[in-house]
């Protein structure tokens, strides 16, 4: 019973470690290879959880996040950027080692937090509580320290994956939901797609403070 | 039950008559007022019905929120305040069908006039707090919608616009009182809360929530800014409703969560109450001393009785608290009885400056005068109203004011030091405010009614239709009987006594007299009014006679003393202002800084002399001025953050989240 845990907390903390390799990577092409690790571990942590606790429908899922997120979206978003010709721009709001310290902050408070409200019979779902609302601050940490428009959408995609591994060891999500949620962040990838385009035709760059500019913000 | 049928069948009409009046236009809509007249008729016999025949009237209606519905109740408190506000609404409807159908119908008052009385009695019978807050708003927006009719007019609009505000903060204050109430259960359902009232903190809040939210509405200071600008601006028979009954809503509110629903009293709850008061009885009257407006004097004069309501309900409490059921009694006939009669007096009063408006078309009182002679019949029952607002005997002010004074004379038997010390200082307080409330209708009736007309307005004036003549002689022929009939209506609300306080006043009916009203004890504390009145009557009698012998037999006309000016000009009386001089230099220049400036040409120079007072309002400066610029300055600085990037928006909402989980980390 251990290793099927010690193997869950082992892909979850892998998942985690992606998460802090999103925050450092300096051009967009690494940062879209990370998130894809991220997902293809995630596809392997429900596929383990599915397989373990005996739920099948947690297959699906797997297969979702795995052709989904693990290769469609970061095939396409490398795609966009060799379009756009864009592979060297990581514009970064605050620096590599600051990110990485509030992102260390932000996983030590998840882990505190997890810990005092998951208490009980469930408590050995928790650490896989813990690290999966870690890697959804690390995604959001993530949106807000990039200017980069595909950044931002990969760290939005980076907090669904933390969102998905925490239904996963919730135990309560079903299915219906779950593909609710996969259908809503793929409609949300097209927004941002057409978005990016949008603000590409219009101003050549897609830093987005390039639309603060139009609206008067003062830096 | 054949009373739940008329009882809802009164209410329909009344939506019905308000939903067809938003379709016809013209004189058409003059079919409002018979059908709201006899509506109130209706709901008034049921009230009357349930209030002398004991029991209660009880319904569920599937309408509203799914599964819990709307609970309407209707016991002896709904009941007697029912018969307050169907009277008021009455006698303004009766005062409505007068209106010339080709002038004075308008389809922005007479569509709202039945849906605001349906919202008044909706409120009394709700049983549960989405019911009451539900009726509760329905009436403040109707209200409201009555008071913007006029929207043309900027002081309307700006009276619109401080009315709406206060009537949103004050239904919020409702919602908290209620969500205090209903615990964390969240029974809302008034018979849930009786059971289960609520711990004494949460019990004190509540408390408070109440007395702002119903105090707002009623006029209690210094939440009151709002009721002398709306309470004119809406038409008279309208400002007679507002003033005369919808204030008595806000006190039934109070009545119901202090005394009802809010379990057994602590002492110092009676505090809040009686010392807001007696302010309010005392500044409400020094406003309206102040004021050169006629139905501004009366909204203020409306404060000033709220006040006194208060100061009532608020001994009775402490009463309540300490166990002394018979001064509780005496105390909540008191508050009881001047709700009844305020609201006849008061609709009498504003009806009657509707009266002079619609005469006149002035309502300021330096433009008017000598209407005694143009207008006798209202100026008959304007006086009856202002003799009964003065609290004179045998007139009906003065049952309650005595049973209050009676109260508070009785104050002193309290053990607590504060209430015990309190109860002379309010006392002084309530005199005072009485002695300022007859030097404020002498002002107003005698700068009205007397003298002679000071613009070309009041001299042409003529009296009104005879409806509403008939609405205000009913009104006055009612604040006689209830002066001459205190112990009867009494009596009458003693049910309604024993369900608040427990008692009603156990020694009624052991006076002298079979009508004299007893308070506590025959041997100390007696009011005979028909004995009054029958010795008034026999001394005016005999003095009208020997004088009329003495003197010379025929009545001469001469012309009147002029103090040695010969001047014609009407300029030369007394005006509003100048008869409000004493007490403005008395107190005027504490509680109003009241400034007096003299500009004197020097001689040679043919300016006119000019003289002008400047008056600071320090309640409105302090709480209404002061935090309004403070939310201007802090949405100001708010502004920026209309502007920012997306990026920074999501630091906010990051940032919010990392705060939040914090505390949830360090707290949990």
């Amino acid at each position: 019973m251990n290793q099927v845990y010690d193997i869950s907390h082992l892909l979850a903390g892998v998942m985690l470690v992606t998460s802090f390799a999103l925050l450092y990577q300096q051009r967009i092409a690494a940062v879209l290879n990370a998130f894809a690790a991220q997902s293809i571990t995630l596809a392997l942590a429900v596929a383990w959880a599915a397989w373990s606790e005996n739920r099948p429908d947690l297959f699906i899922t797997a297969l979702i996040a795995f052709s989904l997120k693990g290769v469609v979206i970061p095939v396409a978003l490398h795609r966009t950027v060799a379009r756009l010709g864009i592979h060297r721009e990581v514009e970064k709001v605050v620096g590599v080692g600051a990110a990485l310290m509030v992102g260390l902050a932000l996983t030590a408070l998840a882990q505190a937090l997890v810990v005092k409200i998951a208490q009980g019979p469930a408590s050995q779902a928790r650490e896989e509580l813990a690290l999966a609302l870690a890697i959804i601050l690390m995604g959001f940490l993530m949106m807000i320290v990039r200017r980069n428009a595909v950044t931002q959408i990969v760290g939005f995609m980076s907090m669904e994956n933390g969102l998905i591994l925490a239904a996963t060891g919730a135990r309560g999500m079903p299915l219906v939901v779950e593909i609710s949620v996969a259908f809503s962040v793929l409609i949300a990838l097209f927004v941002f797609a057409v978005f990016v385009f949008r603000i590409r035709e219009r101003f050549d760059t897609i830093d987005i403070e390039a639309l603060d500019r139009m609206r008067g913000d003062r830096r | 039950m054949p009373e739940l049928y008329v009882s809802g069948a009164a209410l329909g009409a009344l939506a019905v008559a308000a939903a067809v009046a938003t379709l016809v236009r013209g004189p058409a809509l003059a079919f409002v007022y018979p059908l709201s007249a006899l509506a109130a008729l209706a709901l008034g016999a049921v009230d009357l019905h349930v209030l002398l025949g004991g029991g209660e009237l009880v319904a569920w209606l599937p309408i509203g929120l799914p599964t819990i519905g709307v609970h309407l109740r209707l016991d002896s408190l709904s009941a007697f305040f029912g018969i307050v506000i169907n009277g008021g609404i009455l006698a303004a409807s009766i005062y409505g069908i007068g209106f010339d159908r080709a002038k004075e119908l308008t389809p922005r008052v007479e569509p709202l006039f039945p849906l605001f009385a349906a919202a008044m009695n909706l409120v009394l019978i709700a049983d549960d707090a989405y019911a009451f807050l539900f009726s509760w708003e329905l009436m403040s927006l109707t209200s409201w919608a009555l008071v913007v009719a006029r929207h043309t007019d900027p002081e309307s609009r700006r009276a619109s616009y401080l009315y709406l505000i206060m009537a949103a903060i004050g239904t919020s204050a409702l919602l908290f009182a209620f969500g205090g109430l209903a615990g964390p259960a969240g029974g809302y359902g008034f018979d849930t809360i009786r059971a289960h009232p609520p711990q004494s903190l949460v019990a004190a809040l509540v408390l408070a929530a109440a007395l702002v939210g119903c105090g707002s509405k009623g006029g209690l200071i210094p939440l009151h800014a709002w009721l002398p600008l709306a309470h004119p601006a809406a038409p008279s028979h309208v400002s007679a409703l507002m003033s005369g009954v919808m204030t008595k809503v806000a006190v039934y509110g109070f009545v119901r969560i202090a005394f009802d629903l809010l379990g057994p009293p602590s002492w110092w709850w009676a505090l809040p109450p009686i010392v807001l008061g007696a302010v309010t009885a005392v500044l409400g009257l020094l406003y309206a001393v102040l004021d050169r407006d006629l139905k501004r004097v009366l909204a203020y004069s409306t404060i000033e009785n709220i006040g006194v309501i208060f100061v009532a309900l608020g001994l009775a409490l402490a009463f309540r608290a300490n166990g002394q059921h018979e001064g509780a009694a005496v105390a909540m006939a008191a508050a009881l009885l001047h709700v009844l009669n305020h609201s006849w007096f008061k609709s009498l009063l504003f009806l009657g400056a509707g009266a002079v408006l619609h005469a006149t078309g002035r309502r300021d009182l330096d433009g008017l005068g000598g209407l005694i002679h143009r207008m006798p019949r209202t100026a008959a029952f304007f006086l009856v109203g202002a003799l009964a607002a003065s609290a004179l005997p045998p007139l009906n002010g003065f049952v309650s004011e005595w049973l209050l004074f009676q109260a508070v004379i009785a104050g002193q038997t309290l053990p607590q030091a504060a209430l015990h010390f309190a109860a002379p200082a309010i006392g002084a307080m309530l005199a005072l405010a009485a002695a300022l409330a007859a030097a404020c209708f002498v002002r107003v009736y005698g700068t009205a009614f007397l003298g002679r007309p000071r613009s070309v307005e009041a001299a042409r004036a003529h009296d009104v239709p005879l409806a509403q003549q008939i609405a205000m002689g009913g009104l006055a022929i009612l604040c006689i009987l209830g002066g001459l009939l205190g112990s009867v209506l009494a009596a009458v609300i003693a049910p309604v006594l024993r369900v608040l306080v427990g008692a009603d006043l156990s020694s009624a009916g052991s006076g002298p007299t079979p009508l004299s009203l007893v308070a506590f004890d025959p041997a100390r504390s007696i009011y005979d009014a028909p004995v009054i009145a029958l010795f008034v009557a026999i001394a005016s009698i005999t003095t009208l006679f020997v004088v009329h012998r003495l003197s010379a037999r025929r009545t001469r006309r001469g012309p009147a003393w002029d103090c040695g000016f010969p001047d014609p000009s009407p300029a030369t009386q007394y005006t509003a202002s100048s008869f409000a001089q004493p007490l403005r230099r008395v107190y005027g220049a504490v509680v109003f800084a009241a400034r007096e400036t003299v500009v004197m040409p020097p001689p040679g120079d043919n300016r006119p002399a000019q003289f002008s007072v400047v008056l600071t309002d320090y309640v409105w400066r302090a709480l209404y001025a002061a935090p309004g610029r403070a939310v201007l300055k802090l949405s100001e600085r708010l502004n920026a953050l209309q502007f920012l990037s997306i990026r920074r928006y999501l630091v906010l909402m990051f940032a919010a989240l990392v705060i939040l989980l914090s505390i949830a980390a360090v707290m949990i």
